[in-house]
């Protein structure tokens, strides 16, 4: 026998002996695989042909979108309508401007999850890219056009509220969480009542309160507008969720850390700022890239108030004469749209999590060691 | 003129001052006395704010309006019969009663099922272990409004009229009027009645409309993906010494299961499951966004009607936050309960 034929025959000796471990261990396992692969052989092609064969590309032709019903999904809405979804009304003419934010965004998002970024100059970063993705946005300077606020949509907009949202409700929520653990009764009350009032009531509540309530309470003649009324509401309510995480995060540092800090000498914000945050944000980072995730997904619910963000564009589309019925094909859409970023973000927190769990355990060795 | 000495005893006045307010038992007096300052003075410019709004806009305050003619109709009402010449206070119970028949029966099947997915993602099968692990990834990588949305879409525009309704089983009837199903007669022990189709609908037995079929399938889904996840974890947290000693004993799989990893497991499953029970209900509340009369529907629509914004989300958050702490206390109850002896603090 040549040597070829013998690596082939381990080979297949190798995923027969998988195969029986894996699918075919007991009589029962081996019903459920064969169950499985039956319907899959049944589902799969007539699935396939429906969303790529026998699908309807180019938006030239509404009414070969409508000759498909049945049998071939209509892509065609989307390829219509993408300018929409990704950028709302933003002039036409002026639609690099937001997509050139997007790009900024996505490189600011990369940037934060790089290892050894995760220091000071991050936070410049951060910064200038908000800087530069304000006067993209808005305009007004460098010659730009001025854009008010009402005509941001689309995809843009939802990153847009997402980025900003977080990036303010973190500092609120690690003043909350330290606010929680505070020795001053009044500082620990006032902290407590506002984290769980606001996480005992649907996000959808805070907007309606900032979209009707808000206004009542303001000084006749000031008008804050929608948009960042709707900002304003994802940020009081993103805080005290991250501050719920923060404090887990502050939970499980021993408290010989603090007090070590006290004998040094530290005051409170230094021992805060310098020993006991840095560790416990660490700790905090799987817990808290899920909430972001959460927080993402939670940003969809502006639908309800009649912001035209990514999922409410889509939506506005299919009412257009030309595209109603294809609900599904566009729901499908916006649901690729939103996992396309939750899934790499789920992911990365699990891989940082077991990466701090290995962590722990190697530093727990050395400890025994000596 | 003021002498040297003066001066002196002025400066270490004010220095004796400064230390004073440094001291470890006055500082915090003045912290949160600046705190409650600020709350109050906030807490008041807002509400003479409102005061002030409220009076040129010509907005009642108070909660009378609660007992005026609600005047608006309502889709759908299960426990209570509703007409549009109820009060508000009727309209407004009936949002509640919708709430509690949807999140319930989300909670229900949810459980159900995630406990199902959390331990097939634990089989040793490859394939299903990696079938849950991908419904688990995907349902929680979407928005729980599109996955609505997806649901509202397949029953209107893609199930057939009633008098083609696809039929799965005797009785049940898919249609895009929405499911309908055989109900048990009350009164009647073992009888049950059957829809049958009438004019544009069908009539008799069970029908769920569109709006709520839609509510309960993504918000069972949706839940359930998340309560799978948390009984995978409590399972796995339970030590493989366990097993082991379990097996050693002479127990066979089933009873290791019963009597010494789920027990264990519990534990750890029942605080997370208890958030996201809260969170399925909180959850119901998207019901909005497809038309389902829930109560923040309902008092929304309230809102709108009479203005009286105020009333209206105050109504909301007094619900929502019962809600929680009724979930919450029936759970720590169960908790303080079935915790390990040892462990409770």
């Amino acid at each position: 026998m040549s040597h070829a034929v013998d690596e082939a025959t381990t080979h297949v000796k190798s995923l027969l002996q998988w195969l029986r471990g894996r699918l075919f261990f007991s009589w029962s396992s081996s019903i459920a695989t064969l169950i499985i692969l039956y319907l899959a052989w049944n589902m799969v092609p007539p699935l396939i042909n429906w969303a790529l064969v026998r699908a309807v590309w180019s938006p030239q032709n509404a009414r070969l979108c409508r000759e498909a019903i049945g049998h071939g999904a209509c892509w065609a809405f989307v390829a219509d309508k993408y300018r929409f979804i990704l950028f709302g009304t933003f002039p036409a003419d002026q639609h690099w401007r937001p997509a050139l934010a997007i790009a900024i965004l996505m490189v600011l998002y990369l940037l934060s999850a790089l290892r050894n970024m995760r220091r000071w100059r991050l936070a410049y970063f951060w910064l200038a890219g908000l800087a530069a993705i304000g006067v993209l946005m808005w305009g007004g300077l460098l010659g730009l056009s001025y854009v008010e606020n009402e005509r941001w949509g689309g995809l843009t907009l939802t990153l847009l509220l997402a980025t900003f949202g977080l990036g303010f409700a973190f500092p609120l929520a690690i003043l909350l969480a330290l606010g929680r653990r505070s020795a001053m009764p009044l500082v620990r009350w006032l902290s407590i009542a506002y984290i769980e009032l606001i996480r005992g009531v649907p996000l959808i509540s805070v907007l309606f309160m900032a979209s009707v309530m808000l206004p009542l309470f303001l000084p006749g003649g000031v008008s804050i507008d929608k948009l960042l009324r709707a900002q304003l509401a994802m940020i009081f309510f993103a805080a005290a969720y991250l501050a719920e995480v923060v404090r887990g995060g502050l939970q499980a540092i021993p408290r010989e850390q603090e007090e070590a800090a006290q004998a040094l000498g530290l005051s409170y914000w230094q021992r805060t700022s310098f020993v006991i945050l840095p560790q416990a944000l660490r700790i905090a980072i799987p817990p808290l890239v899920n909430t972001f995730i959460g927080f993402f997904k939670d940003t969809s619910l502006v639908v309800v108030i009649g912001l035209f963000d990514f999922l409410t564009t889509i939506k506005v589309s299919l009412t257009e004469p030309a595209w109603t019925g294809f609900g599904v094909e566009a729901y499908l859409f916006a649901a690729l749209g939103y996992f396309v970023f939750c899934y790499p973000l789920s992911r990365y927190s699990q891989i940082i999590e077991r990466e701090t769990a290995h962590r722990q355990t190697d530093i727990h060795f050395q400890g025994e060691l000596r | 003129m003021r002498s040297e000495s003066d001066r002196a005893a002025h400066t270490a006045g004010v220095s004796k001052l400064m230390r004073s307010l440094q001291h470890p038992q006055v500082r915090p007096v003045i912290y949160q006395a600046l705190l409650a300052t600020g709350v109050g003075v906030a807490a008041w410019y807002f509400t003479s704010n409102a005061a002030e709004n409220l009076w040129q806009r010509r907005i009642a305050s108070g909660f009378d309006f609660l007992a005026r003619e609600a005047s608006f109709e309502i889709g759908e009402s299960t426990f209570l019969s509703y007409e549009s010449t109820d009060t508000y206070l009727r309209a407004i119970a009936v949002g509640f009663l919708n709430t509690f028949r949807v999140s319930a029966l989300a909670i229900v099947f949810s459980t159900v099922l995630g406990g199902f997915i959390g331990l097939t993602r634990l089989s040793p099968n490859w394939l299903l272990a990696k079938l849950a692990a991908v419904y688990i990834e995907v349902i929680r990588n979407i928005p729980l409004v599109v996955q609505l949305f997806f649901w509202y879409a397949v029953i209107t525009e893609n199930l057939p009229a009633p008098a083609d309704a696809l039929s799965p089983g005797p009785g049940i009837f898919l249609s895009n009027r929405g499911f309908a199903f055989p109900m048990i007669v009350l009164g009647a022990p073992l009888a049950l009645e059957y829809p049958v189709l009438s004019g544009f609908g069908f009539s008799g037995g069970a029908l769920l409309s569109p709006e709520f079929a839609a509510l309960l399938l993504g918000l069972s889904l949706y839940t359930a993906a998340f309560t799978a996840e948390i009984v995978r974890a409590g399972i796995v947290a339970v030590e493989s010494g366990q097993y082991e000693a379990a097996y050693s004993l002479g127990l066979n799989h089933r009873q290791v299961m019963r009597y010494v990893v789920l027990p264990q497991a519990l534990r750890v499953i029942v605080p997370p499951v208890t958030s996201q029970y809260l969170n399925c209900t909180k959850n119901s509340s998207l019901a909005v966004a497809i038309g389902y009369p829930d109560l923040v529907s309902i008092a929304n629509t309230t809102i709108n009607q009479t203005g009286q914004a105020i009333e209206g989300i105050a109504i909301i958050m007094i619900v929502y936050l019962t809600i929680s702490l009724a979930i919450a206390g029936v759970m720590n109850w169960y908790n303080r309960r079935f915790a390990l002896r040892g462990a409770q603090r």
